[in-house]
């Protein structure tokens, strides 16, 4: 058992090499703009098809709902999800999790943890699975699912997965009561900086600009492009006549799903989409969601014989 | 005699979940065992988080052996047929025994099936129990195919006698038994070995685990309501909380904490819901203020600072939520203080949805007010409260405290009404209209509350009768019965009589052309004659029929021409047609709408007026026809509501076939009348004699083609029986027809009951079917009297027989 990690990025970097040393390869964060740490194509992706599979990685992500101008202790639009996706999962899968959270200080004899049902689904990737958020001490400290289906494909293995809500998490193991006044990097350095430091800003601009500026017109439009440009992707037939390979595009097609997907989240922050249309919509991304686990499967990463 | 045990260990299942699991377990092996020839003494299933338990003991070792003779085909039957007995009896050809029958020599196959040792059939019946095992959701994991709630880590099996304990082998996908378990997660991580039951019981208890799930609820309840009673405080009670608390843990460990005194002011039932629904935390009372001051967790887990640490965590993370909570109540409350504040809040609630074909919010509460207005005269309520409450009760649906918890709608708009000044009495219309919620709800008997408690379910009821979205079979997303119940006991408990016929029409009525599809009465009619007529089309002869029939109307021509007035394909027309008309009626009401009627010169107004009243009567039609539905959905509500008060559904259904059946309170007084009367002796036997009258009449009717119904004359009468029974009749009527018209049901079904010594009587002494013609039909005719009468007080021909 650990010394208490003394600042969030420590939490962070104590979950890295306690992952690494447990085989998992370390990914970095997707380069684009998403709401959770699954719609990484890590997880989104590799939980799908025959190949084992074992990662984990930070992920930036944004909810524009959320933005509460920095002010509230709790909530932000842009925030730090850390995720594990092993396939197939392993039988110990609960004590290799138990495991993270002594590393990080939370030592189960002094707690009390508990696995309290909660059933995952994300109607956007036409995905589910069973599981349970973990509570300690009455706090949610992570969730954690076993992946039945993602994509509309049933998963075969299984993939286990862990999310921790870094924020949260670290705030609870620091003992901080505001996120932006939560140590970034070690109190003790030469330039030691707050959470606050860091994001406050930040977070009361995006708040404005998601409630308030964002161009809807040109959302819409956006979110008619990448819808428009993922199929057209998918559609492309999958002979190469430059290299004469067969490549089917999955990768930039999944990218304009998830670039649909903040798009629609963008325009629900700023009000413009009305309940039923809601559903609407969501329906459009996850079909965007199917068609690239649909292609994904049929590629070498996703299971099929090369 | 062996014992069995057996324990399904697992990662934790879903606390709901565990109830059902343990007895699904038992009755899957039990019977299993059972089918294939054991017996046993007793079986008793457990479960907490991580496990489920069974122990059954007094089984037998081995089940008995089983010889069976089966008949077959004759000898000389074609070979297909022996062959197919064969298989089936699973014997072979030389087995097969030769024996004389009355038709000559058949085949017959002697089954023998040795006993089977208890192991053996332990180990099939269990491993059938868990691949079958009915989760309501169960899942896969790792590499395998099997399915359980969560993984299934590892299979307990033993059976144990005087001569000692031995593990039943079994192995399910790679998940072999053993004679070991493992105690509480944290505290006894190590795997033991147990050789019976009560030795399994004990070791888990050493092991930090409780295996009785009511043993974890009461030691719970029991802690908890002492630590809060050294505080001079009290628990409130939560059966349903408790059952899910001790689903959470293995070894309960209750710790009592502090609500920060900032959150103290906040009504108790926030803090309640607040506790329960994001930390299921029990709430603690004070008994001499009603206040709740503290809360009680239970967590899964003995510390060496006693739980400090853990006591710590919970309060910090109540404070957050309840930070929020006192952040939506107080911003309501600024909203209840402020003058006109409630506006806000109405204009929120035209945003809101309540369906998408029943429109909004505020559309509901319009509707409220206009039926409890028309209902207050009904229940004695004053027409301005009911006004008043109706665009108020369900205001605190816009609340940022019920948008939170919507299990505390009412309830907050009870708070608010309060704030804003309105009397305590008056102001719990918000949350009694809502009732009743279940069986054991209470009803509400306050006038203003009744009014608005019909209005809402009937609003409700009627809704979703016009849009035909009703309940079927196990489904009602809606709660329809509940509603249709509430408003049955409602009617009952405060002796409300109201003919609902002509109120629920009126209600369809609105529905149909009413505000739901604007306000303009000709839209409605439009769209509604088209609609059934795109519905009922054949597809199959949509060429030839689709012409003739689209222009046979001017708005049909319109829409099943393109641009240039060309008529497109008929399927294309048809799905055009029908999904603009489905689509709440928009396409009817942008032709109609008078600002752009000019620009659809297809529109022939000439014939507008007897286009409406063709329309209209088949609007009425619509509406009679659904009330009679929802009007018969009330009646079976009310079946299953009076069989549970010993009330046979055919007594009902006498009384239903009657007039005026629409008004359930009186429909209720008749049916326990005459429930009453058939009680009694004189009842039943005149029940007999009834239908011995009118089986004789019905056939002597059916036979000579005549109905007697009239002019039974007591010149003719022979016997003194017979005299006597026209005397008795009219004795009867005089008495019955007044107390009908009074609904003195009692005393009419008593003078009916009277009959029935001059009715036996009769039948013992005088033949109906006497020679002389004359005779008979008087008879007969008297016979009618007796059906007429009895027909007049309950329609006895429903009535199952007796004897």
């Amino acid at each position: 058992m650990a010394d208490k990690p003394r600042s969030f990025q420590e939490v962070i970097l104590r979950l890295q090499t306690y992952w690494a040393s447990k085989g998992c390869a370390i990914l970095q964060p997707y380069d684009m703009e998403v709401g959770a740490g699954t719609f990484h194509p890590a997880t989104t992706l590799r939980a799908l098809g025959s190949n084992h599979w074992a990662a984990a990685y930070v992920q930036p992500s944004r909810r524009p709902t959320d933005g509460r101008y920095g002010e509230n202790p709790n909530r932000l639009q842009h925030f730090y999800q850390y995720q594990v996706l092993i396939k197939p999962s392993p039988p110990d899968f609960q004590e290799l999790y138990l495991g993270s959270l002594s590393e990080i200080g939370i030592d189960a004899d002094k707690h009390d943890i508990r696995f309290v049902e909660d059933d995952w689904e994300s109607p956007t990737l036409g995905a589910w699975g069973l599981g349970w958020e973990v509570w300690c001490d009455g706090m949610e400290v992570s969730q954690f699912t076993y992946f039945q289906q993602v994509g509309g494909h049933d998963c075969k293995p299984i993939s286990g997965e862990l999310t921790y809500g870094l924020e949260r998490l670290a705030m609870y193991v620091l003992g901080i009561d505001h996120v932006m006044d939560m140590p970034f990097n070690d109190p003790q350095s030469p330039t030691p900086l707050r959470y606050g430091d860091v994001y406050q800003q930040a977070e009361r601009e995006y708040s404005r600009w998601n409630f308030d500026v964002a161009d809807t017109d040109k959302l819409f439009q956006h979110f008619l492009d990448a819808e428009t440009e993922c199929q057209r992707i998918l559609d492309a037939p999958a002979d190469d006549p430059k290299t004469g390979k067969n490549i089917i595009m999955v990768h930039p097609a999944y990218d304009q799903c998830i670039k649909a997907s903040h798009v629609f989240n963008l325009l629900d922050a700023r009000g413009v989409i009305s309940v039923t249309e809601r559903q609407a919509y969501i329906g459009r991304v996850r079909a965007l969601a199917k068609a690239c686990a649909d292609a994904f499967v049929q590629t070498e990463a996703g299971g099929a014989a090369a | 005699m062996p014992d069995l045990l057996i324990e399904l260990f697992s990662e934790e299942i879903p606390a709901r979940m565990q109830t059902r699991a343990a007895d699904d377990l038992r009755k899957l092996v039990t019977d299993g065992l059972v089918e294939a020839g054991l017996t046993y003494a007793g079986a008793a299933a457990f479960s907490t988080p991580r496990r489920l338990t069974l122990s059954i003991d007094g089984l037998t070792a081995e089940s008995k052996p089983v010889r069976e003779e089966r008949k077959g085909p004759k000898v000389g039957a074609p070979d297909k047929a022996i062959e197919g007995f064969l298989r089936g009896a699973g014997v072979a050809r030389e087995d097969l025994e030769v024996r004389d029958d009355k038709k000559g020599q058949v085949y017959f196959a002697v089954i023998e099936k040795p006993g089977r040792l208890a192991a053996d059939i332990i180990a099939e019946v269990l491993e059938k129990a868990i691949r079958n095992f009915p989760w309501p959701k169960s899942m896969r994991w790792g590499t395998g195919t099997l399915k359980w709630v969560r993984p299934l880590h590892a299979i307990l099996c033993i059976l144990s006698d005087e001569a000692g304990v031995a593990v039943v082998p079994l192995d399910i996908d790679g998940i072999t038994s053993g004679n070991t378990t493992r105690g509480h997660r944290f505290l006894a991580p190590d795997a033991f070995s147990v050789v019976s039951f009560d030795d399994y019981e004990a070791k888990l208890k050493r092991a930090h685990v409780m295996l009785r799930a009511d043993e974890r609820a009461e030691a719970i309840w029991n802690e908890a309501t002492t630590q809060a009673f050294a505080l001079g405080l009290e628990m409130v009670e939560d059966r349903g909380l408790l059952t899910e608390v001790a689903g959470l843990v293995e070894w309960p460990v209750v710790l009592l904490g502090r609500i920060d005194d900032d959150f103290l002011g906040l009504p108790p039932e926030v803090l309640q819901t607040s506790m329960k629904e994001h930390q299921k935390f029990f709430s603690v009372r004070n008994p001499k203020t009603g206040r709740i001051e503290r809360f009680v967790t239970v967590a899964n887990m003995e510390t060496a600072d006693n739980g400090a640490t853990i006591l710590a965590g919970n309060q910090k993370v109540l404070a957050a939520r309840l930070a929020d909570a006192k952040f939506f109540w107080e911003n309501d409350l600024r909203v209840a203080k402020a003058d006109h504040g409630f506006d806000e809040w109405a204009d929120k609630l035209d945003h809101v949805t309540f369906h998408n074909r029943l429109g909004t919010q505020s559309d509901r509460i319009r509707r409220i007010e206009l039926w409890a207005s028309k209902l207050a005269t009904y229940v004695g309520a004053d027409l301005e409260q009911v006004d008043m409450m109706a665009n108020f009760v369900k205001l605190d649906l816009a609340s940022e405290m019920v948008y939170e918890f919507p299990e505390l709608q009412g309830t907050m708009g009870r708070y608010y009404a309060q704030a804003d000044g309105i009397e305590e009495e008056i102001a719990r219309a918000c949350i009694e209209h809502y009732s009743p919620l279940g069986p054991s709800d209470g009803v509400p008997t306050l006038p203003v509350s009744v009014a608005l408690s019909l209005a809402d379910k009937l609003d409700m009821l009627t809704g979703f009768w016009a849009i035909d979205e009703k309940p079927t079979g196990s489904k009602d997303p809606f709660a329809l019965r509940r509603a249709a119940l509430g408003v049955l006991r409602v009617l009952l408990t405060n002796d409300i009589r109201i003919n609902l016929r002509q109120h629920i029409e009126d209600e369809l009525d609105q529905y149909l052309v009413g505000s739901l599809f604007q306000n303009d009465v000709r839209k409605g009619p439009v769209a509604y004659k088209l609609y059934p007529v795109f519905e009922d089309i054949d597809l199959e002869k949509i060429d030839e029929d689709f012409e003739k029939m689209w222009r046979s109307s001017p708005i049909l021509t319109y829409l099943a021409q393109d641009e240039d007035q060309e008529f497109i394909a008929p399927r294309d027309a048809h799905e055009i047609i029908s999904s603009l008309l489905r689509s709440h009626l928009v396409a009817a009401e942008e032709l109609m709408s008078s600002e752009e009627k000019d620009t659809y010169e297809v529109w022939d107004y000439s014939d507008y007026e007897g286009f409406v009243s063709e329309a209209e009567s088949w609007r009425n039609f619509r509406v009679e026809l659904c009330a009679s539905d929802l009007l018969s959905f009330f009646h079976d509500r009310l079946k299953v509501f009076l069989k549970d008060k010993g009330i046979r559904h055919d007594i009902i259904d006498a009384c239903i076939a009657m007039p005026g059946n629409d008004d359930l309170t009186l429909l209720v007084k008749r049916a326990e009348a005459l429930a009453a009367t058939l009680a009694t002796d004189d009842g039943e036997n005149l029940l007999q004699g009834f239908k011995r009258a009118n089986n004789i009449l019905s056939q002597a009717e059916e036979k000579d083609g005549v109905e007697y119904s009239y002019g039974a004359d007591i010149k003719f009468a022979e016997h003194d029986a017979e005299k006597a029974l026209f005397a008795a009749l009219d004795a009867a009527e005089t008495k019955i027809a007044p107390a009908m018209d009074a609904e003195d049901f009692s005393t009419a079904m008593t003078a009916m009951a009277a009959l029935r010594g001059p009715i036996d009587a009769f039948f013992t002494d005088v033949q109906v079917n006497a020679d002389s013609q004359v005779l008979r039909r008087n008879r007969l005719n008297l016979l009618s009297r007796i059906r007429n009468i009895c027909l007049s007080v309950a329609d006895l021909t429903k009535i199952e027989g007796t004897s």
